[in-house]
């Protein structure tokens, strides 16, 4: 019979214990009653029967014992200790919250923040093997993760030796036409062989099919799961219908399954093949793609980044007026997916790691404290004869149980916290981390929590072994736990606290360079003044707008009917708002100077005559644009201080003329010069861009910028309705507020979160820190009430009292302080890449939590000082 | 006449044996072995319900509540295949070691 059975049939009689000893009763009490029987026949009376059949018997109880004892295990005798220690808990309430609570805290906090990680950075992506995916890019001078052409994309495709597949995507949204007019729509156009090379299958209809990219191939389209459920109700009539997407009908094919997403292009409503026909993929210069590609089994990720790289080079040769100075540039999906969370993830596992730290010590030395008042229990039972083994055991129960009941609560909290990011977080901004959807325990987390059980469980179990073992019981018994083992232990209690201290610094430094980046972020120049400006984005598209000058004719129209809203003061259109992703530059040209070499990618925007005006951007030089430049006059610009400094450094930039890439004929002159306006996120170094007038380079997307007198949000829907007032046909999108664009960008999030949630793990390492000092400090002094009551006698002051207690407060303090900050500094550097404007060895910083925790720790070892000074000396002699 | 005490770990021989018989209550066991020895061999209660939790912790015997001849409640012990195993196996040992003592004796008397 195995042992596992012969285990369960123990334990199914364990559990059914009041059966077994019922019948067990029921059939001794028969056996019993035979034997008197037999005793009758023979000649004696009943009560002569009765009671050589009970001597016969023998001891019942003892009988009994002996039977439960072949089905007794090790399990009860676990399970005695169990309720000894929830006895223990119970006679002392204080202790057993406070341990709970604490561990509760430490193991709710990194449990849950282990949730994000796993899902983040462990788990795989929804694709057929992710880790052989990259993404592909040309870097610019001004960086490595600009898009390719449609033309780019087809010669690095034939010319490459390292992927199995190479796809493209675009992730540019899509007017669809609807009842009420058209609507902009989230969408992405894609080769055809997008969704197959990712290995991913649509739950209804089919994918797109390999030549559905070619120009004669009709529209199809691709339905993501949610837009099918929200749009068509999930029916599945939907294949077969049509959909005009950007002005093309598209038949619908097939929709996408509920668990696919991909991040780079999210959120993502409509999927559309790209056709070589449109009008930007005709031109090797519009670069509008994003390639994925598969490497070939076996390729490593250097070689075939080396490749793309030969071919980005012998192209840039081939065609310099479109790829000078482009090259390739190659990331793992994974990172482009997950990288920009990486860092303020591992940030906060490290804050939770720690906070769960200084929870285990604090509980620890909690647990020491107690073991110290059971010394003499611990010495009696040892003396009555309990193995060293067995108290051992006692012991390991105990901070076992502390362990499994704070680790149910803290996982039941984590699961709760993991809920928390689906709300808290901007919708948009959880579209692109996917992973942090429908969070909740998986094995992972559930094997993490288990770890940290058995860590801190052994921890506890060792911590008053240690001090008890290998410990002389006669002193146990003999004194009350004074002499070397109590000093031995001050030791370690203190050396517990200094740990404490130290990681509750590291804890409050990070929190403070992370808040002072934070603030720093949003009070950083943005060379704008954001309150009171509304923004509506527009797009006309379509024949009524294909001709410059009617989309003139229309920004005139909205620039009239918003002017006439109550409460706006100022009008103006950009084709890209400030604080934005950065993109959407050009290479530029000095007249009459040899080409400038490296750093010519300038950003290019163009602008309504009024837009300086409006987002209250200082003129620096010249003039701003005039109301009749349109593309009658002679082309002008205005360029940013950044591009006078770097291009025109020590001289006049006005008057001087320039011309974009591959447009000699066209020179524009420089008629005024601007402060740095941020056109990438808060976080972005500025760089050069040139401001061109929007009557000279008109576009049907643009974005109306609108300075108000009173709240800009409530001129929000006033706007939309102006534009959907002159034509229902435009679409709008992203009406926002200045000020919330600043707060919801992904910068600000990036630091506010991780500002919060490092600031809410320092403020509780600091508590536990101080509770943890206060605890060691007043111990020390109820261990040294003798001495101090002899130094009192013998004649020491009051106030001498005081400060010998407050010294040793300050020692430690001292000793955390300086580990504290050494550590700091190493963590800071580790997450610089969240910091922004501060260094990590900011000693104003520094100095505050210096400050902050010194005062905490004087106020935590005030009270045991005070309790010191106070001691009568002739009590505290009397007592011994 | 002398009780002898059983010699150790013959009792759940013993039990195992009695019980090719036939299913029967702790008290017939204990009834029979002393009988059938001759009044040598005597069970002692004390040992006797211990042993019979440990024969089926083993799965060696199974237990029922049934009713006796005299319409009483008792629990039997019936002998399970694998105690029959066990039975032959315990025996076959004895029977070694009994053999193995018997030599030594014997050699003992020769020598005296």
């Amino acid at each position: 019979m195995s042992m596992f059975s012969k285990s369960l049939k123990k334990l199914a009689a364990l559990l059914g214990r009041a059966r077994f000893t019922g019948e067990l009763d029921e059939e001794m009490a028969f056996h019993r009653e035979r034997i008197e029987e037999e005793m009758r026949d023979q000649g004696m009376s009943a009560e002569e029967a009765r009671y050589a059949a009970t001597r016969r018997f023998g001891n019942a109880t003892r009988m009994k014992e002996r039977s439960h004892e072949v089905i007794r295990l090790r399990l009860e005798t676990v399970l005695q200790d169990v309720r000894f220690a929830l006895r223990q808990m119970k006679r002392n309430p204080g202790f057993a919250v406070t341990a709970v609570l604490v561990l509760t805290l430490g193991i709710g906090a990194s449990t849950a923040i282990f949730g994000f990680v796993d899902a983040a950075l462990i788990r795989p992506l929804p694709y057929a093997q992710p880790n052989r995916l990259v993404a592909v890019y040309e870097t610019t001078t001004m960086g490595n993760r600009f898009h390719l052409s449609w033309l780019d994309y087809l010669d690095l495709k034939r010319e490459n030796t390292v992927f199995q597949t190479l796809d493209v995507y675009a992730p540019y949204g899509f007017t669809l036409k609807t009842r009420d007019g058209l609507q902009a729509v989230t969408g992405t156009r894609v080769s055809a062989g997008f969704f197959r090379d990712l290995g991913v299958t649509p739950v209804l209809g089919r994918n797109f099919r390999p030549d559905e990219d070619r120009d004669s191939a009709p529209g199809v389209a691709l339905l993501s799961y949610a837009a099918w459920q929200t749009r068509y109700g999930g029916r599945k009539d939907v294949l077969g219908q049509t959909v005009v997407l950007d002005g093309t009908p598209s038949e619908i094919v097939g929709v996408l399954p509920k668990n696919f997403d991909f991040v780079p292009a999210a959120p993502s409503e409509f999927w559309a093949t790209d056709r070589a026909s449109r009008q930007c993929e005709k031109l090797r210069g519009c670069k509008n793609l994003v390639g994925v590609a598969r490497l070939k089994p076996g390729v490593s990720f250097q070689a075939a980044f080396a490749d793309v790289q030969t071919i980005a080079a012998q192209l840039a040769r081939e065609y310099p007026n479109d790829n000078l100075n482009r090259g390739a540039y190659m990331m793992t999906l994974t990172d482009v997916i997950v990288g920009d969370t990486r860092p303020i993830l591992l940030t906060l596992l490290g804050g939770a790691a720690l906070l769960l730290l200084i929870a285990t010590v604090n509980v620890a030395s909690l647990l020491l404290v107690r073991s110290e008042s059971r010394r003499r229990e611990m010495a009696v039972r040892g003396a009555l004869g309990a193995s060293p083994a067995r108290l051992v055991r006692q012991f390991a129960t105990e901070g076992l149980t502390l362990v499994a009941v704070a680790s149910v609560l803290g996982v039941a909290g984590a699961t709760g916290m993991m809920q928390l990011p689906a709300r808290f977080i901007p919708k948009d901004m959880m579209a692109k981390m996917p992973f942090l959807e429908g969070l909740g325990l998986n094995l992972h987390v559930l094997l993490f929590a288990g770890a940290i059980f058995l860590g801190a469980g052994a921890i506890f179990s060792l911590t008053p072994v240690l001090r008890h073992f290998p410990g002389d019981m006669r002193e146990g018994l003999t004194s009350g736990g004074r002499g070397s083992a109590g000093l031995a232990w001050r030791r370690l209690g203190a050396n517990l606290v200094v740990v404490e201290l130290t990681v509750a610094v590291v804890l409050l430094v990070s929190a403070g360079l992370l808040g002072k980046s934070f603030y720093r972020l949003l009070h950083s120049k943005i060379g704008i003044e954001p309150d009171h400006l509304a923004t509506l984005q527009v797009s006309a598209r379509g024949q009524a707008y294909a001709k410059d000058a009617q989309v003139i004719e229309l920004e005139r129209e909205i620039q009239a009917r918003m002017a006439e809203l109550p409460g706006v003061q100022s009008v103006a259109f950009t084709d890209t708002l400030p604080l934005g992703d950065g993109d959407n530059a050009r290479n530029y040209w000095i007249v009459g100077r040899p080409y400038h070499g490296e750093q010519n990618e300038i950003l290019d925007r163009n602008v309504s005559d009024g837009y300086f005006a409006t987002i209250q951007a200082q003129l620096l030089r010249g003039r701003t644009f005039r109301e009749d430049e349109d593309q009658s006059k002679p082309l002008v610009a205005v360029i940013n201080e950044r591009m006078a400094q770097r291009y025109f450094p020590g001289e006049n930039p006005l008057g001087q003329q320039i011309y974009g890439q591959g447009d000699e004929k066209h020179h524009i002159e420089i008629v005024g010069v601007v402060n740095d306006i941020q056109e990438g996120q808060l976080d972005a170094v500025p760089g050069p861009a040139v401001y061109l007038p929007f009557r000279q380079n008109p576009s049907g997307d643009f974005a109306v910028v609108v300075r108000t007198r009173q709240d800009a949000a409530a001129m929000l829907p006033v706007m939309t309705a102006a534009v959907h007032g002159i034509d229902p046909g435009l679409a709008t999108y992203d009406p926002i507020t200045m000020q919330q664009r600043i707060h919801d960008s992904s910068a600000s999030y990036l630091h506010r979160s991780s500002a919060y949630l490092v600031s809410g793990f320092a403020a509780l390492a600091l508590v536990l820190g101080i509770v943890g000092l206060y605890g060691v400090i007043s111990y020390s002094v109820s261990q040294r009430t003798r001495e101090i009551g002899v130094r009192m006698a013998l004649g020491a002051e009051r106030g001498t009292v005081h400060w010998m207690v407050l010294r040793e407060a300050a020692r430690l303090t001292a000793m955390g302080l300086a580990a504290g900050v050494v550590c700091a500094i190493g963590a800071a550097v580790l997450m610089r890449t969240l910091l922004f404007g501060v260094e990590a060895w900011d000693a104003p910083t520094l100095a505050g939590v210096a400050a902050v925790l010194g005062s905490f720790a004087l106020l935590a070892s005030y009270l045991p000082a005070r309790r010191a000074a106070r001691v009568n000396p002739v009590d505290a002699l009397r007592a011994e | 006449m002398a009780r002898t005490e059983l010699m150790p770990g013959t009792l759940d021989m013993l039990i195992l044996t009695t019980l090719t018989r036939g299913p029967l209550h702790g008290y017939a066991i204990a009834q029979s072995i002393r009988r059938i020895s001759d009044d040598v061999l005597t069970v002692e209660e004390g040992s006797l319900y211990p042993a019979l939790q440990r024969l089926l912790l083993q799965d060696w015997v199974k237990a029922e509540w049934r009713r006796t001849e005299t319409n009483r409640r008792a629990r039997f012990y019936t002998l399970t295949k694998a105690g029959r195993k066990q039975l032959g196996l315990e025996v076959s040992q004895f029977r070694h070691v009994v053999a193995a003592i018997g030599r030594v004796l014997e050699d003992a008397a020769e020598v005296g």
